[in-house]
């Protein structure tokens, strides 16, 4: 299916679909670049620095997409840099400060876990330029998986102070997890058309994937919060993106024209 | 950037840029384990090339000659000409013998 096939109807959800993917790839990418000079040791700066690029490399193909399915002549960065944080439409776990390497790793983990979810599911999208970014995501995401896992394991099952430490950034973590798993009617009409997963409906399989990991490394899944954390998709955000936009923006804004 | 923790030690690195060709020494990594070694290696030589294997072997694995060994170790070759495979036709289109 192309973009040509699609009702005005569908279009709008999907626009709006494209731009949570989008963000919430922009954002995590952002948070990790704030590693970049800062990491524990020189391979793993280089390691966060590379799952940094590949997330903006996700973002600039999504938003890129979501600008052609609006059809306002939006750009990638357009969306990326001169949007507010209220037309933000991440989900609040990404935009949490980075924290220690624990909450980092922690995020990384309970965030990739997710990713590979729903990009393995996006590669059989019935919207073809959807699908194929997918297929490139998919193997990506699949090492981001595979590198925040190992971590797990050894920050988990590591020191007294590298468990304590893991184990309390998931128990602050938690409670942003339920956003990743939310279904509305945009999400529903396009399940319905073929054109997004049911990720929602693959929650228990992501618990699995977690609590797997999460009893290799020692750690404790945490107990079900009282309240989870919401709002996210519909611009309600943290005080935190604000500051995190406003450091990312600032470039462009001050100068649009600028070109590197 | 901390001090490298003392848990972690240097591996070497050995890149395959395709199939069947050798493994070929691309250089090193700090890790704790094989595992991270691996992806360490991943991240530092294998993201922009051509890479479809890779080696990660502990530094304090690798015996090797040393700089003084030079002369007695390598030069009796030199004077028995026999030894070296250029009296050969290599037929035409092979490569990496």
């Amino acid at each position: 299916m192309t973009l040509d096939a699609l009702d005005t109807a569908t279009k709008t959800a999907l626009f709006e679909y494209l731009l949570r993917l989008g963000d919430d790839a922009l954002i995590l990418g952002h948070r990790l670049s704030e590693w970049c000079g800062h990491g524990p040791y020189l391979e793993e700066d280089i390691a966060l620095a590379n799952i940094a690029l590949d997330c903006l490399g996700h973002a600039n193909a999504l938003l890129g997409l979501a600008g052609e399915v609006e059809g306002a002549g939006q750009s990638a960065d357009d969306l990326a840099f001169f949007r507010d944080a209220i037309e933000f439409r991440n989900v609040q776990l990404v935009e949490l400060p980075r924290g220690d390497f624990a909450f980092t790793i922690a995020r990384q983990f309970l965030f990739s876990a997710y990713a590979h979810l729903l990009y393995e599911g996006l590669r059989e999208s019935t919207f073809e330029p959807l699908a194929g970014i997918a297929a490139k995501a998919y193997k990506e995401v699949s090492y981001h998986l595979r590198h925040s896992s190992e971590w797990m394991l050894r920050l988990g099952d590591g020191t007294d102070e590298s468990h304590r430490r893991t184990q309390q950034a998931l128990n602050d973590l938690w409670m942003y997890t339920g956003e990743l798993f939310e279904a509305d009617d945009v999400l529903h009409a396009l399940v319905e058309a073929g054109i997004a997963p049911d990720v929602p409906a693959a929650r228990s399989r992501w618990k699995d994937m977690v609590t797997t990991v999460l009893e290799a490394a020692t750690l404790q899944l945490p107990p079900e919060p009282p309240y989870m954390a919401s709002g996210g998709r519909t611009g309600f955000h943290t005080e935190h993106l604000g500051h995190l936009l406003a450091e990312m923006q600032f470039l462009p804004r001050a100068y649009p024209d600028a070109t590197w | 950037m901390t001090e490298t923790n003392d848990r972690m030690v240097p591996w070497e690195v050995f890149v395959q840029p395709r199939a069947g060709a050798p493994h070929e020494h691309a250089g090193n990594v700090h890790a704790a384990d094989a595992e991270m070694a691996l992806q360490n290696a991943r991240d530092v030589y294998a993201r922009r090339g051509n890479v479809v294997s890779i080696w990660v072997v502990p530094a304090a694995a690798i015996h090797a000659s040393r700089p003084e060994d030079t002369g007695p170790f390598f030069d009796p070759a030199d004077d028995k000409p026999y030894r070296h495979p250029s009296f050969y036709k290599v037929p035409h289109g092979t490569r990496n013998i």
